[in-house]
């Protein structure tokens, strides 16, 4: 939650209307901002140690952390990643809903190569020169010939399912090459690699737009893409750049989905999952109507949803509960982000006599 | 004289009569499958034209690709074209009668297969092939509570999509033959959408909760690939699947086969994508001498055990699934 501050004019994860002040202040604002977020989290975390006693017990397994936080970390993974992918995308007003999609693309490209005999690295590049190659085509669509995101995207996300299986064939592609299974079995110092890699383009995503102005150019159209457009930003390249980037990001969680089985599933890998990283974003604060983003509170959005759903399956409710009681927490964390709830809060909170 | 004379008649009638059943056995079949969505899908659809090809069928093949206002047009075609028989697996329930009283003013005989459908009339199809889902559950139950000898064994569900009846029923099943049996309990039940990714996701979670699954003596899933991705998740665990905690699911797909030769899974109950074979021999025995069919005709839920996997494995991995 570190937001690298270079310049005092810049905007930070605090939103737009925050005052220039020194990098202390600045973090702490940082901090504050992502309180309901992290309030949430950890609340959900406690419903969990409830449910399960173990909850918080980790413990080595073949060198790889094993127990339900490890989890939660892991199985977030690929919806964490869409989440950045989702959030920069929303950020500059825009809206990606084939990120599911080019999940499915990614993996079945990715093994089918594989069990073709193309060595692991070369299949990798490929999955990830895909989700580019879609992320492309939603761009040119939406910035070049106009289609409003919603429709453009949803373009890919019907037709590219199709696209997966036709790859596939259909069915199950199973493999056993090891470098390929590695990306989701693989670890860094007993993390599993998927949460490695996460934080990791969580941080170089934060170094590239919050290091640079690159973050102001993305909220900045936006808000507003004609002003933008005026002030001399090229609105057009940043939105294709946006899809680039989500795209990049899905067929990374298409890797780590695949690699999860050990085979790529056209038909269900990644299913739903735009929808998912979409509220991740919305839990994290973002609006959807662009110039407002927050990487690091959409990551953790990522992760209440997830915390959920794993504390769901540890309760051992009954099957039919799990959608209530998602929607139900969703909302309360949505409920207390509303501008009333700020209201509210803003009444109750002690003065300072100045 | 008229003794040889009849002789001779009786000959030829005889000669026609055979002529007439191998012309009959050249018979045309209209198949409207659903499309080609799950891999069992495409399975029955293959199994089918192979049956075909081994009675010497003629099959006029239409995939309706989801679509029933596809399937009433191949069902239409079928009947401009003459055909001897149609087969189809219907994509939803209701709505069939007008065009299936159009098949029966034309005197061609229609065999669902997989699924039925509602319909007020029963005589509009001759008779449909399917396989019992609540019996499926109980085969699985019947072998744990074998296997258990009367042991304590706690067991966790993997669930199919909640709310479908293959889920539904193979619950059912399940719970109906372990009734009575009190050494046999399910302990936790998830669902796992019929998805491997999820059934690895739920087994996770089950293994945590139960403390990394020492107290978990068996699985079962809905269906095979939910078993298998259980499986990843039981050998991530440290555990090994087939032994520490044993292994059951429904359908017989090749990657259970594949399973149950490395010992990680202990038996798949069958559910068969030769829904056409019974569908042949009772249009064969129907066309013979009209005898009629049961209404519905249900598949054997065969219980397949490691011994058999190589055979059925080289036997199905070419199928589509």
């Amino acid at each position: 939650m570190t937001i690298p501050a270079r310049s005092p004019t810049q905007p930070g994860a605090a939103g737009p209307s925050r005052a220039p002040t020194g990098g202390g202040r600045r973090r702490a604002r940082a901090w504050t901002s992502a309180l309901p977020q992290l309030v949430a989290l950890g609340l959900v975390f406690a419903a969990c140690r409830l449910a399960s006693p173990q909850f918080f017990d980790v413990r080595l397994q073949d060198g790889r952390l094993f127990g339900s936080l490890v989890d939660v970390f892991y199985r977030g993974a690929p919806v964490a990643l869409l989440s950045i992918g989702m959030c920069v995308v929303v950020a500059a007003r825009g809206i990606d809903l084939s990120v599911g999609t080019i999940m499915a693309i990614a993996g079945a490209v990715a093994a089918t190569l594989v069990n073709g005999g193309l060595a692991w690295p070369l299949c990798v590049l490929a999955a990830l020169g895909v989700g580019v190659a879609c992320g492309l085509w939603n761009g040119v669509l939406v910035s070049v010939l106009r289609i409003q995101p919603i429709v453009a995207t949803l373009i890919l996300m019907v037709a590219g399912r199709g696209l997966a299986q036709l790859v596939t064939g259909g069915q199950i592609v199973t493999f056993d090459d090891r470098g390929l299974i590695g990306i989701s079995a693989g670890t860094v110092l007993g993390l599993p690699l998927p949460v490695a890699i996460t934080a990791a383009v969580l941080l170089g995503a934060l170094l590239l737009l919050r290091g640079t102005a690159l973050g102001m150019f993305l909220e900045a159209t936006g808000a507003n893409a004609r002003a933008s457009h005026y002030a001399g930003v090229d609105t057009r390249l940043v939105t294709v750049s946006t899809y680039v980037a989500s795209g990049l990001c899905a067929a990374v969680a298409g890797l780590i989905a695949a690699g999860d089985i050990r085979g790529a599933d056209a038909n269900n890998a990644g299913l739903w999952l735009e929808l998912n990283a979409i509220l991740a974003v919305v839990v994290g604060g973002g609006s959807l109507l662009g110039g407002r983003f927050s990487l690091t509170r959409s990551v953790l959005g990522a992760l209440i949803i997830q915390a959920m759903g794993t504390g769901i399956l540890l309760s051992g409710f009954q099957p039919e509960f799990n959608l209530i009681v998602e929607a139900v927490v969703v909302m309360a964390v949505l409920l207390a982000q509303s501008p009333p709830a700020a209201r509210l809060a803003n009444f109750l909170r002690p003065r300072r006599t100045a | 004289m008229n003794t040889k004379l009849l002789l001779s008649t009786a000959v030829a009638s005889v000669a026609l009569l055979g002529a007439s059943a191998h012309a009959a056995d050249k018979m045309t079949v209209g198949f409207s499958q659903i499309g080609s969505e799950s891999g069992w899908r495409a399975a029955e659809t293959s199994v089918t034209k192979l049956d075909a090809k081994k009675l010497g069928v003629d099959l006029k093949f239409s995939d309706a690709q989801q679509k029933q206002e596809n399937q009433i047009k191949a069902v239409r075609s079928f009947i401009a074209q003459g055909v001897d028989a149609i087969f189809m697996a219907p994509v939803v329930a209701t709505g069939w009668d007008p065009v299936l009283k159009e098949a029966k003013e034309a005197n061609i005989p229609v065999i669902l297969l997989d699924r039925t459908i509602d319909t007020q009339d029963p005589s509009l199809y001759l008779t449909a092939v399917g396989s019992d889902t609540v019996h499926e559950g109980a085969v699985a139950g019947d072998w744990l509570v074998k296997t258990a000898a009367g042991k304590a064994c706690n067991v966790v569900e993997i669930e199919g999509t909640v709310g479908s009846s293959p889920a539904t029923n193979r619950k059912k099943g399940f719970a109906d033959a372990l009734a009575g049996h009190d050494n046999v309990k399910v302990i936790r039940s998830q669902t796992g959408d019929f998805v491997r990714a999820k059934g690895k996701e739920v087994m996770e979670s089950f293994l945590k909760a139960e403390n990394g699954g020492k107290a978990i003596c068996a699985v079962y899933a809905h269906n095979d690939d939910m078993a298998v991705g259980a499986i990843q998740a039981i050998k991530d665990a440290g555990l090994k699947p087939g032994k520490d905690i044993l292994v059951v699911s429904i359908d017989g797909v090749p990657d259970i086969f594949k399973a149950q030769m490395a010992g990680e899974s202990n038996a798949s109950v069958e559910l068969t994508p030769d829904m056409a074979g019974p569908a042949f021999a009772a249009l064969a025995a129907f066309k013979k001498d009209g005898t009629k069919p049961p209404h519905f005709i249900q598949t054997e839920s065969k219980l397949l055990l490691p011994d058999t996997a190589k055979a059925e494995y080289e036997k199905k991995k070419d199928l589509g699934y």
